[in-house]
């Protein structure tokens, strides 16, 4: 008799597939870094420094809450990294870093952690940390001569100092001089922006929102390699456009196009990074469309009648607080369960 | 393309409604099929001892007839059916009864009883036990009957004894017979290759099936990855005149070989939660087991032998080969030119096969391939178990509709009840999509599986 090594034993099925939730989470990484190097070839270095900055405060609060409570590190799954860089794009540059990196805690902390750490956190972690910042945000304009070479001084604000007025700054490297985003512009103004500048994001905003082109390529990138569902994009998207046309029908002059809302803001970033993070999203085929939908709708709402320019970071946490609601309305009919059975007479 | 071939971007992601046919979700694995796909069906030698186990299909054990010491000739029943739902076994080979004892290992690793027979080294072994008859005369219970003495049992795995279904149940109208030949594991070839070289066998045998379910139409579904065989078959319908039967070609994707799937791609119907086929006036047979009854009942001889897919990185020789039932695992290895230290060794599919423990098996009739892997390329990752991300990919894979993410989440937390009534468990046929596609590599279809046990062996104890 031969000796025989043990068979390895495993139930079925046996073959898997070789995507891993870190190459997921990898690949979205990837499909950033060409929206962080437009933000840092727009905004120059207080972006790059502000990427750098969240990304950072996100992996150290995450490596420090698995320190405590004694498990392994989890910064390996990727997910914190997507966390930080998706915080720096939604925060405009010259936004204090120190304030950031507060943002970055608690966007882990309170976000995600205290949750239970990934898979368990019902919100973007991401939008929590922004939605605690929201309120203290100065906007900041793009292609300032001087990006490259130094600061915005509110960068470099410390806390409980006076902060360094970066209006003086900015102003002194531009000529017409001015820091509000295309939607503010539009809300409290009535200018519109050309929707090939927002397309091409030669507007100002926060760091990642700007080019709407861009960020849809990269999503189409994810949507092509198979990591991203192309379902929730169109639903956020198709959601806002249905919103914002009957408006523009009734009255052009009031109410914005429907283009300029899809390109405006940070929708195109929402609905592809934000409304598609996973975790927070309903399980179900129709429960996701309802999602997407509720997502684009309340966002116009949000701008059109509400006091803020900016809905789409508010629009994905409340969808993010109704999925399971709407998971358990919408769970599918099992096969073989129609309500009325065929018979075998059509067989 | 494997940049492309992730799970998104499957089955569905660009597939209109209108342009073919198929059911809801599935998979695509990577299905290997190409070593073994262009090989002829070849004969296996006889190994010198021949362990036939007594319990070869579902139901009750077959009783043996023979006794320690007698000769038996190829193709002699060696133990009768131990009820309607059993089957009979046939000598595979010509030579002496050596021993009735438990002798060999079931694939879950619990010894069963069987008959040891050392084959003749002399013997020619031809069948002589043979009592041909005209299939056209017979009745439709003469033809069941018959086809319960040959002891086919379904060999598309499942190993239901054919006879069973071969008749509408009562109450129940027959009136479409479905040909299975889907063949969607990876790997597995051997339908494949019957449907080709056995055309004539596989249409006789859908014929006489016809006879005793008293179906009126019957179709032949076969996957599009094996457009060879449809043409194949086509050109048999048409050269002997068939109209009532039809080849269809159906999508190829994982699992369009269940049943249920079948149906749904082929005639559009849904088979009732807990229903069988017959519940919509369809029965499905496999195309292997038409074959073999195409071949066995006018020839009157029992089924000694099957068609067996061996491959997989761990064999020299892969290919399709006739295997007399009971020929001992380690002589299929050693005649294919396995290796000497496999890793893992699956029978059936990758998908819904098993993995044994040990080599002292002797392949029976639901044994539809043997896949022998090396240490270093076995087919499951080690990557750890990751929490669920609700990445949706197991919804989307689900043929059944059912929500696995769901389903693993209430199982960790022991919520069976919950999961039967509101999340319809029972509905599950564990062929594994859920667990394929999941990127957190959560065995879902095994933490499935427990819970559809718990819920069994509660039903038991409370009745």
């Amino acid at each position: 008799m031969i000796k025989q090594t043990p068979l390895t034993i495993r139930t079925s099925p046996h073959l898997k597939k070789g995507l891993t939730v870190p190459q997921i989470m990898r690949n979205v990484v990837y499909a950033l870094l060409p929206v962080c190097a437009w933000a840092v070839w727009q905004f120059g270095i207080s972006a790059l420094a502000m990427i750098i900055v969240t990304t950072l405060s996100c992996m150290a609060t995450e490596q420090l809450f698995t320190a405590i409570s004694g498990k392994k590190s989890t910064l390996s799954d990727y997910s914190v990294v997507i966390t930080g860089i998706l915080l720096a794009l939604t925060l405009p540059p010259g936004f204090p870093l120190w304030m950031a990196a507060v943002a970055g805690f608690v966007a882990v902390a309170l976000g995600k952690m205290l949750f239970g750490g990934l898979g368990q956190n019902p919100f973007n972690p991401a939008l929590v940390g922004r939605a605690f910042v929201q309120s203290i945000t100065t906007w900041t304009p793009g292609f300032l001569p001087e990006r490259f070479a130094s600061f915005i001084p509110s960068s470099l604000a410390l806390p409980f100092m006076s902060p360094a007025d970066s209006s003086d700054w900015i102003a002194g490297q531009v000529d017409a001089y001015s820091s509000a985003t295309p939607l503010s512009l539009f809300k409290f103004e009535q200018v519109t922006t050309s929707t090939q500048d927002l397309l091409l994001g030669m507007v100002s905003g926060s760091a990642g929102e700007t080019s709407a082109l861009l960020v849809l390529l990269c999503g189409g990138f994810l949507i092509a390699r198979g990591i991203m569902s192309w379902k929730i994009p169109c639903a956020v998207i198709l959601g806002a456009l249905l919103t914002a046309t009957p408006f523009w029908l009734m009255n052009a002059d009031v109410y914005p196009t429907p283009l300029f809302v899809i390109f405006s803001g940070g929708l195109m970033l929402a609905a592809m990074f934000m409304a598609t993070d996973m975790v927070g999203t309903p399980l179900t085929p129709a429960g996701i469309w309802i999602y997407g939908l509720f997502i684009g709708f309340l966002t116009v709402i949000i701008r059109l009648f509400g006091g803020l320019p900016e809905g789409a970071m508010y629009a994905v946490l409340v969808a993010n607080a109704l999925a399971p609601l709407i998971d358990s309305v919408t769970q599918p009919r099992a096969f073989g369960t129609r309500l009325k059975q065929q018979s075998g007479e059509e067989a | 393309m494997s940049f492309f071939n992730q799970p998104f971007t499957q089955k569905g992601f660009l597939r209109l409604p209108w342009q073919s046919k198929s059911f809801a979700n599935g998979i695509h694995p990577e299905d290997h099929k190409e070593l073994t796909e262009r090989k002829p069906i070849r004969r296996m030698p006889f190994s010198n001892k021949i362990i036939v186990p007594l319990s070869q299909s579902i139901g009750a054990p077959a009783k043996p007839i023979v006794s320690k010491g007698q000769d038996v000739v190829r193709g002699e029943p060696i133990a009768e059916a131990g009820g309607f739902v059993s089957a009979p076994v046939h000598a595979p080979v010509t030579g002496t009864v050596a021993a009735v004892d438990e002798l060999v290992s079931m694939p879950n690793g619990s010894k069963t009883p069987a008959i040891l027979i050392d084959t003749w080294p002399s013997s020619d072994q031809t069948v002589r036990y043979l009592q041909p008859r005209d299939t056209s005369v017979m009745s439709a219970d003469d033809l069941v009957k018959a086809v319960q003495d040959a002891g086919v049992v379904g060999l598309g795995g499942a190993a239901f004894p054919t006879h069973v279904k071969m008749k509408a149940p009562k109450g129940k109208t027959i009136k479409t017979l479905v040909a299975n030949g889907c063949e969607c594991e990876p790997y597995l070839t051997c339908d494949h290759r019957t449907m080709l070289e056995y055309t004539d066998n596989l249409l006789r045998g859908l014929q006489l099936a016809m006879v005793t379910s008293g179906a009126k139409k019957a179709i032949i579904g076969i996957e599009d990855n094996k457009m060879d065989a449809v043409e194949k078959i086509r050109q048999s319908i048409v050269a002997r005149q068939l109209t009532n039967i039809t080849c269809e070609a159906v999508p190829t994707c994982y699992p369009q070989g269940a049943e249920k799937m079948l149906l749904k791609s082929l005639l559009g119907l849904e088979v009732p939660a807990g229903g069988i086929p017959a519940d919509i006036g369809c029965a499905v047979f496999n195309v292997g087991t038409l074959a073999q009854i195409g071949e066995l009942v006018p020839q009157g001889r029992g089924l000694i032998e099957r068609i067996v897919t061996v491959s997989g990185p761990g064999v020299s020789k892969p290919g399709n080969y006739i295997i007399s039932l009971g020929t001992p695992l380690p002589f299929v290895l050693e005649q294919t030119g396995a290796i000497d230290n496999p890793g893992m060794i699956i029978l059936g599919g990758p998908m819904m096969g098993m993995s044994i423990a040990t080599r002292d098996i002797a392949t029976t009739k639901g044994i539809t391939g043997i896949l022998v892997f090396t240490p270093e390329q076995l087919p499951n990752s080690h990557e750890p178990e990751m929490p669920c991300i609700g990445c949706r990919a197991c919804v989307e894979a689900c043929p059944m509709l059912l929500n696995p993410s769901m389903l693993g989440k209430l199982a960790d937390v022991n919520r069976h009840q919950e999961m039967m009534d509101k999340f319809h468990l029972m509905n599950c046929f564990e062929c594994g999509c859920c667990s394929n596609s999941c990127p957190a590599n959560i065995p879902l279809t095994q933490k499935i599986r427990v819970a559809k046990q718990s819920i069994r062996q509660k039903a038991r104890s409370a009745g």
